[in-house]
Formats: C-alpha cells, sequence, structure tokens
C-alpha cells in the first residue's frame, strides 16, 4: 500500500520537478538558468563520488581526474573538424579525432564509457591499498591526469584547452541525466550489492569472512562512480563551452568532498541537498570577495575568501555536527510525513 | 576423505613463531574445543584456517579440497564461517542487513539486475529477508530484526554473530571465544544455543574458549596449545588431569612447592 502510495508520489514529484523547469524555461533570467543547471551537474557528481567514499568507505580523491576525462572524451567527440582546427593552433589535433563530430548524447555515452574503464583499470593497483595511502594513491592520480592534459597538446591542446564548444547542456539534459543518475545509485545502494558496499565500509575483515569479495565491490563502486563523473563532466563541458586543465585542479575534488561531507557521508540525499546548498552558497558568498567598506574601513575584493568561508564551514562541521546535514539517513516519503510531528514532538520536549 | 585436516601448519611473524607445527583433524559432525593460555597461538590459528593469514608452512584441506592461502571471502563460500573474538558487526547497519549479508555471497542476479529490480532479483531479495528472519527467530533475535546493530546489548551482539556466520550456510563454524564477557545464565543459553543449532545445521564446530564451563560441558574432544605448540589432545576428561595442562595453565611448581604453601 505505502509502496504504491511511494511510487506515485515519485512519479509526480519527477512530473512537478520538469514542469518546473519548463516554466523556469520560459521565465527565469539566464543566470538563474545556469545556476540550476549547475546544480544539476553538481547533485549528479555529489551523488556519484558519494557512491565511492561514503556508501563504499573508500576515501578517495580522484573524481577531478574523472570530470576532465569525460569532459574532454565528450568535448573532442562534438567539436566540429573546422573549429578543432582554428583551435588547435600549436599543434594539430591527432587522427582520427580530428575528423569525428558526433551527436552530443553519443558523446555523453562515449564519455561515460571511457571513465568507466579508466577507473576500472585504474582500480586494480588503487585497491591494493586502503585507508590513508588510498587517498594518496588517488590524489596522485588526479594530478597525472591534470598534467596529462597540460602536455599532450595534440590531443588536449594543451593550456590553451578547447574553445568553441556548442552550448548542449541545456536544462532537460543536466536534469534529465541527474534524475537518472540518483535512480541508479539510490537503487544500487538500496539493494544486496549496495549493503555489500556498506559491510565493507563498516568492517572489511568481517564482509570477507561473510563471504564478500571486497575487491569486486569496491571495483564495482569506483567503476559505476567513474562513469557518472565522466558523463557529468561531459555535461559541465558543454555548459561552460570552454575547458582547459585549470578547471580540472583538486579544488574541484576539495568542493565535492565539501559537499559531501557536509551533507553526510553515505547519503545520497544528503549530498544532493548540500550540493544544492553549495551552489547557491557560492554565488551568495560572492559578496565577500568584492570590495566593500565597513564605516570607515575600506576593504577591497580578496579572490579566494569563498574557500576560506568554506574550509571554515567544513570545520565547523567536523566539531559541532560530524554527521552532516543526513547522517546516513536517506529521503523517503514517510520521513517527510512524519517530520512535522517530529518537530512538533522536539519543540514539546524543549518546554 | 578426511572432512577437515590442517596439516603442520607454521606461522611466523619475523623472528616470532606464533604457530608451531600445528595439525588438526576434524570428522564431520565433531565438536572440538581449542584451549590454552593467552598468547598460546589459538586465534592464529583460527586466522590460518580462514584465510585472514597465510600460514608460513603446512597446508589445509576441506573436503578434499587444499584451501591454503585462498582469500577469506573465497573460504567462507567452502563452507567454512566464523565469529570473530572482540565482536565484529556491521555496527551501523540493522540487525536483518548484518545476516542478509551473509546470504550476498550466493546471490545469481547481476548487479543491473538489481538495479533494474527484475523479478529473479526480487524473488532473491525476499528469499534473503525471509531467511534472514527465520535465522534470528532462531537465535531470539527476531524482535530486534530492524535495530540498528551496534545497539544490542552485549551477549545479543554475540548471538547475532553467530547468526550472521550461520546465514553463510557452512559446514565447519568456527567460534573464536563466544563465551567471553557472559554472565552465567548466558554462558548456559550459549551452550544450549551452539549445541542446537550444531543438530539443526548438520555444522562441524571448532572452538575456542576460556571458560572451562563450556568447553567441558560440550566439547566431545579438546586440544590444548601453548607457545604455539600442540601440548596435549583428548577427551574433556583426560585433559582435566592432564599435568602438561595444569603446568601450562598455571606455571610450574618448584620442588615440593606445596608443601612449603600449607
Amino acid at each position: 500500500m505505502n509502496k504504491v502510495r511511494d511510487q506515485i508520489l515519485t512519479v509526480l514529484g519527477i512530473i512537478g520537478l520538469f514542469a518546473f523547469l519548463y516554466w523556469a524555461k520560459g521565465n527565469a533570467t539566464e543566470y538563474h538558468i545556469r545556476l540550476l543547471n549547475n546544480c544539476a551537474v553538481f547533485i549528479t557528481l555529489a551523488a556519484s563520488y558519494n557512491l565511492i567514499n561514503g556508501i563504499c568507505g573508500q576515501f578517495s580523491l580522484e573524481p577531478n581526474a574523472f570530470v576532465a576525462i569525460g569532459a574532454y572524451t565528450s568535448a573532442l567527440l562534438t567539436m566540429s573538424p573546422v573549429e578543432k582546427q582554428i583551435s588547435f593552433i600549436i599543434e594539430p589535433l591527432i587522427w582520427p579525432l580530428n575528423v569525428i563530430a558526433i551527436p552530443f548524447w553519443l558523446s555523453l555515452v562515449a564519455a561515460g564509457l571511457v571513465t568507466a574503464s579508466l577507473a576500472f583499470l585504474m582500480g586494480f593497483p588503487v585497491f591494493r591499498v586502503r585507508g590513508d595511502y588510498l587517498a594518496i594513491v588517488t590524489l596522485g592520480f588526479g594530478e597525472v591526469v591534470r598534467v596529462v592534459a597540460n602536455n599532450l597538446q595534440s590531443i588536449t591542446n594543451g593550456p590553451l584547452g578547447l574553445k568553441g564548444l556548442v552550448p548542449h547542456t541545456n536544462l532537460w539534459w543536466s536534469f534529465g541525466f541527474m534524475v537518472f543518475a540518483l535512480f541508479f545509485i539510490s537503487r544500487l545502494t538500496k539493494s544486496s550489492f549496495g549493503r555489500a558496499m556498506k559491510a565493507i565500509r563498516e568492517d572489511e575483515v568481517a564482509a570477507e569472512a561473510m563471504g564478500i569479495r571486497s575487491f569486486r565491490y569496491k571495483m564495482m563502486a569506483f567503476t559505476v562512480s567513474g562513469f557518472f563523473e565522466g558523463i557529468a563532466g561531459g555535461l559541465l563541458a558543454h555548459l561552460i563551452t570552454t575547458i582547459s586543465p585549470v578547471l580540472f585542479t583538486f579544488f574541484l575534488t576539495f568542493n565535492l568532498l565539501i559537499i559531501i561531507v557536509v551533507g553526510g557521508l553515505g547519503s545520497t540525499t544528503g549530498s544532493a541537498i548540500s550540493a544544492v546548498l553549495f551552489i547557491l552558497g557560492s554565488e551568495a558568498l560572492r559578496a565577500v570577495e568584492e570590495p566593500f567598506s565597513i564605516g570607515f574601513l575600506n576593504v577591497p575584493g580578496i579572490p579566494g575568501m569563498r574557500m576560506v568561508i568554506f574550509a571554515v564551514i567544513l570545520i565547523l562541521v567536523m566539531i559541532f555536527a560530524r554527521k552532516g546535514i543526513m547522517g546516513r539517513e536517506e529521503f523517503s516519503w514517510q520521513g517527510l510525513f512524519n517530520l512535522p510531528q517530529r518537530a512538533i514532538g522536539y519543540l514539546r520536549k524543549k518546554k | 576423505m578426511t572432512f577437515f585436516s590442517a596439516e603442520n601448519l607454521v606461522m611466523s611473524f619475523g623472528g616470532l613463531t606464533a604457530v608451531d607445527n600445528f595439525s588438526l583433524e576434524l570428522k564431520e559432525g565433531a565438536l572440538v574445543g581449542l584451549i590454552g593460555p593467552n598468547g598460546a597461538g589459538k586465534t592464529t590459528a583460527f586466522n590460518m584456517i580462514t584465510g585472514n593469514l597465510k600460514p608460513t608452512q603446512g597446508k589445509i584441506f576441506f573436503r578434499g579440497e587444499e584451501i591454503t592461502g585462498l582469500k577469506p571471502n573465497a573460504i567462507t563460500r567452502r563452507g567454512i564461517a566464523r565469529t570473530f573474538q572482540n565482536i565484529r558487526l556491521f555496527q551501523d547497519l540493522t540487525v536483518i542487513e548484518n545476516v542478509m549479508i551473509s546470504y550476498h555471497c550466493r546471490i545469481r542476479s547481476s548487479f543491473m539486475g538489481a538495479v533494474l529490480r527484475t523479478r529473479l532479483y526480487s524473488k532473491e531479495e525476499k528469499g534473503m529477508q525471509e531467511g534472514s528472519l527465520a535465522l534470528l527467530n532462531r537465535v531470539r533475535l527476531g524482535e530486534s530484526a530492524y535495530v540498528q546493530s551496534g545497539a544490542l546489548p552485549y551477549g545479543q551482539q554475540r548471538r547475532l554473530e553467530i547468526a550472521r556466520a550461520l546465514a553463510t550456510n557452512p559446514k565447519l563454524l568456527l567460534l573464536d571465544e563466544p563465551a567471553a564477557g557472559m554472565n552465567p545464565q548466558e554462558t548456559k543459553e550459549l551452550m544450549d544455543l551452539i549445541l542446537k543449532v550444531k543438530e539443526d545445521f548438520g555444522l562441524t564446530v571448532l572452538l575456542i574458549e576460556h571458560d572451562m564451563r563450556v568447553v567441558m560441558g560440550i566439547c566431545q574432544w579438546i586440544k590444548v596449545l601453548d607457545y604455539g605448540a600442540m601440548i596435549a589432545e583428548g577427551t574433556p576428561r583426560d585433559i582435566q588431569n592432564n599435568p602438561k595442562v595444569i603446568t601450562a595453565y598455571l606455571g610450574e611448581g618448584r620442588k615440593g612447592g606445596e608443601e612449603n604453601i600449607a
């Protein structure tokens, strides 16, 4: 009974979301649409990063690499040969990339598959280590990808990057893919396979003793996470239309890490909520980077001030609310309906 | 074909030999106790059998197959399950989820099947849930099925560990100090539980225990380890009167020491 009700509510929710997007497309300003797109892409990124870090408990720091690979793959496949010839001025693009131009959706599939297969290959050496070592190895990998992108001029055009991409990514693409990714990831985490991943997070030795092939499920989480991050990278590339290695530094990973920790490591819902807060927050905090004056004190604009504030927020979360917004809870309609009651109960208790 | 045999197992950590020349043969349906003072190498022997440690020397056979050096998950899937000395539950998951994880190694659906909720997967998931619940009822944890496992009282956590091990469908069950930290009442219940599941599931049980009431009460055969070497074996009665065992546990008195004390 409840199951049917929940399914209906979910479908209605998704229809409502797309109705809102349809309205926004006609009425919102370009700036707001851009924000919405960013939200969708970051929700996708955070949810897939949370799969390996929060659900499977393997603290890794590579999403900037996966996003970069996805972005470059998809961008190189959609750019027209003429555009490529104009862009690659230092060294020409190698064959066959210089003649290929495929539809956007196909390039996204390719971005996902290329990134996933790279994640798969990378998993073999990477999951030989655990804990802090895993973080360091994956961090190194992220850096390697960026350096390669900087220097492999005949493919990536080096520091000049790729310019003039067609802005294919619109609200339908970004939110459509977000819904798909959230659906896939939450189904996976709620299944027996997700339980196996959580068991590895809780206690790998015990999980192995219960017959769980820990290596296999770490690989699974890593590859799935790579697949979605790659596609999100492709969407991001066609959203900002210009990509260069500078975009994919460790800061991207760091931002995602803030998002999933503040949202609650291990909660897909938390990652999604926190990603929205992060995007809106960094817009709201633009003010602190601009010159302002308090009374007679004039403060010049300090670029990077937002990152300081985010870092402080992260520290405060670590001290006062270690579980983040959602802890390890997930969204459920029943939980939403119970919320008012819980709030009333909480207030009564306080009195 | 012997059911289980370990032949001349040696485990050295650098210069320290934790277990030296450990041999063990188990007949199907046996209930054997492994005792010895602290640091005698009992848990190390367990870890070698279950694949957590790779023996420096020696071989282990289980049901006609060599399992030396296999990964723990591979050994579990061949029918050897264990519990841990210091409880290792998946603390953040519910009681029933803890048990369901043990069913996962026999799942036939692919992960895409699980995402798409195919008919096969739904059937398997339902089977896991029902099986786990039945198992929990047997160890009298059915009522706490949806409680977070870390929140259970100590004795119940021990029982949950046994249920979780049983869910892997083992032929041989290794229990590492199952009665540690239990009160006399809980210990008595535990002994009954071990005997009952042994009968019901047709298990062979190997048990490490310090509580002599348990060891003497339910084991048919006892092996005694000290400083990594086997010093005695026999029926509970033999062991109780074996001077070597008494020495290992209580130390050696000086000649005529007893008279001095008197």
